[in-house]
């Protein structure tokens, strides 16, 4: 199996959290801890009291998880909350029913599997999200989970930065293709190769969506990967000491960044490093060699075809949207969609999360990934099977074939769930789906990113969506505002807003008219994207207000 | 004071009056103990370190986190005194001011001796290299 194994270390340190967290709960319960003492300690385990239960957010490491895991994922759900649960753009899972006292068992049933709720919140460094198609991709560099895995261990319980001025993510890529929005955030990495055929570390620091959006600018073009952890130490150490703790507005790294510019940033950090480079923090050589051999490739089947039958045109439908090319002749990528027309995006049944965990571990080497678009990978699928595959997703409700498509929104949970919402997103992206629900109509749109957040924090990403959509509270109504132009990969940009906002059917209406400018004025080859750069917000307003 | 204070070290408590970052260089500049508050550069003391035989480091929040550098800082350059964490400086986040390199702590709350060694044994192993000595997860699998 292609993925990291605890050893008894790891399993140590996750078991000496729960007996912490333990500890905590029950001081709370019993009121030795006041509500604002255990606030921030409840909030390293992803424990949040929302607006009607407390909210488990556990964390999945880079996305990646094997299908005991994934059937444990679906059991506390059944156990512990109503039967459901929520993948999240952060490539984690949430829970939104929660009783208190039962989260000492549910983070011990989680250790039973090597899974755990650490620093899925908080002020500290939060759980490293990676491109979903790591190992698999035909178009991969270098694959950036062992790196990740290094960025895991050292992040954890890291004794300096538990207490940042504001959260920070990682993310880690190694193609060309960024489908891990990683300039998005407070730091990105692109493992690359340069002419000499050295693998190196590109680094971005300063990233980010919530209320002030910023791409990442480069701040080490070329980091040799063993100075990985010594490089990190520093550009924490600099945030740490410096980032902004007046304003939790102007906290983010990205304020830092460009508050003192680039290239100051810069010069500290690498001041900083060369100190700490003296202090051997780096793990050996023979440690990231042990990881990278958690990642080898699997036993792909050399004797598979490299065909696929499309007799059936539903499952040919399917196969075009939601299969992507794999490096291994005769074997594909498959994202399943957890957004099915009228559903809420990213939410799926125990039932559902079972079924995936099977098929995982019967067609895809044991393996999942959770994707930042709130769908589900099996990563590393042979092409024979991908019939059989769809079948069993389509009896369950999972073959909704619209991957990248106006149906596949990202939302936040919203007004609905989330104690910052200020107006409901998941009412909105359900209208949307709905009146985009059919599939021809979908196809011929095509490329199209929809993202919605209910508030100006931008957890539904709406920055960086094609299409995306801001809930804004305006005089105690919900309002929804409209940006055009945002995305996400290698052209990473942010939208603007068109004009002013609309209801929550307005928005509907908005975003159909916004298609139809589109579909009558593109050019051959344009994805809905290119027609808005080329022509830019003029005729798409007039559409909307005119 | 002497209730709250908890130190870990074998040698006499300083005697010395502490003084403030500011007046460090002040009476001749012959001051043993200093105070930094968070926003203050700790690099400040490394020309004196030989010199220092106390350092506190101001928490007035604990979810001020600028003290864990400072700290670190401190004995990463060499800085063998007592460096004492004050303030809002609560028994969750104990083990990791250890790791930070505090060795005596002045919380604002008493702490009991015990209950701070309680949380000095959170972690029965740690995954980072710090100033504390304690060995990383990664040397341990390399030998």
């Amino acid at each position: 199996m292609p993925m990291y194994q605890y050893d008894t270390h790891d399993q140590a340190m996750v078991d000496a959290r729960v007996a912490e967290f333990s500890d905590q709960v029950a001081r709370r319960l019993a009121g030795t801890l006041s509500e604002e003492q255990f606030r921030p300690l409840r909030l390293k385990n992803g424990l949040y009291l929302q607006l009607h239960a407390y909210m488990l957010r556990v964390a999945i490491p880079y996305g990646t998880l094997n299908s005991r895991q994934m059937h444990m994922l679906g059991d506390i759900a059944d156990k512990y909350d109503r039967g459901y649960g929520h993948f999240t753009t952060r490539q984690n899972i949430q829970y939104n029913w929660i009783k208190l006292e039962d989260t000492p068992a549910i983070l011990a049933d989680l250790a039973s599997v090597g899974m755990h709720a650490i620093q899925t919140s908080g002020n500290c460094i939060r759980n490293t999200t990676a491109d979903h198609f790591a190992g698999a991709a035909a178009d991969e560099v270098a694959d950036p989970r062992p790196y990740a895995e290094l960025l895991r261990q050292w992040s954890t319980f890291h004794p300096e930065f538990d207490y940042l001025p504001r959260k920070f993510k990682v993310a880690i890529i190694g193609s060309d293709t960024d489908r891990a929005a990683m300039r998005l955030h407070d730091i990105g990495i692109q493992v690359v190769k340069n002419d000499a055929g050295e693998t190196g570390l590109k680094v971005y620091v300063g990233g980010g969506m919530g209320r002030t959006p910023m791409i990442a600018p480069v701040i080490r073009e070329f980091l040799p990967p063993l100075q990985m952890i010594s490089y990190l130490e520093a550009c924490l150490r600099v945030y740490n000491r410096y980032g902004r703790r007046d304003n939790k507005y102007k906290a983010r790294i990205k304020i830092l960044v460009h508050e003192i510019g680039a290239d100051e940033y810069r010069r500290q950090v690498e001041e900083e490093f060369a100190h700490i480079l003296t202090l051997g923090l780096e793990p050996p050589p023979a440690e990231l060699e042990r990881i990278k051999g958690f990642f080898a490739d699997p036993a792909f089947d050399t004797q598979s075809a490299d065909t696929i039958d499309r007799s059936d045109p539903d499952f040919a439908l399917w196969v075009d949207q939601n299969v992507h090319a794999h490096k291994a002749p005769g074997h594909a990528i498959v994202t399943v969609s957890l957004k099915p027309a009228g559903g809420i995006p990213g939410d799926a049944s125990a039932d559902q999360i079972r079924l995936l965990a099977d098929l995982a571990r019967d067609y895809s080497f044991d393996e999942l990934r959770v994707t930042h678009a709130q769908n589900i990978v099996l990563p590393h699928v042979r092409k024979a099977d991908l019939y059989a595959i769809w079948q069993k997703l389509d009896a369950a409700g999972l073959a909704n074939a619209n991957l990248d498509l106006i149906g596949d929104i990202i939302a936040c949970p919203g007004l609905d769930y989330c104690s910052l919402a200020n107006a409901r997103s998941i009412p909105v992206a359900q209208k949307i789906s709905e009146r985009f629900a059919d599939p021809a109509r979908q196809a011929e749109i095509g490329e199209l990113k929809l993202k919605i957040s209910g508030c100006i924090n931008a957890c539904g990403h709406h920055h960086a969506g094609h299409i995306g959509i801001l809930g804004v509270d305006r005089k105690g109504t919900e309002n929804y505002q409209l940006l055009l132009g945002g995305s996400e990969g290698a052209d990473t940009s942010l939208g603007t807003i068109v004009g002013p906002g609309f209801s929550e059917d307005g928005i509907v209406d908005a975003v159909e008219k916004a298609t139809q400018v589109y579909l009558d004025r593109r050019e051959d080859g344009e994805r809905f994207l290119d027609t808005y750069r080329r022509l830019g917000v003029a005729p798409f307003k007039e559409a909307i207000y005119g | 004071m002497a209730d709250t204070l908890l130190r870990f070290r074998d040698d006499a408590a300083s005697t010395a009056p502490v003084v403030s970052l500011a007046s460090l260089h002040d009476a001749g500049g012959n001051a043993t103990a200093v105070r930094i508050e968070p926003g203050e550069d700790a690099r400040l003391l490394l020309p004196l370190l030989d010199r220092l035989e106390l350092v506190e480091v101001s928490f007035p929040a604990y979810t001020d986190g600028r003290g864990y550098s400072a700290a670190r800082i401190l004995r990463e350059y060499g800085y063998a005194g007592e460096l004492r964490a004050v303030g809002d400086v609560l028994v969750d986040q104990l083990s990791h001011y250890r790791r930070c390199g505090f060795d005596a702590f002045l919380p604002n709350q008493p702490i009991t001796r015990e209950a701070a060694e309680k949380a000095f044994a959170t972690w029965p192993e740690v995954y980072q290299r710090t100033v504390d000595g304690r060995t990383p997860i990664w040397a341990a699998r390399h030998g």
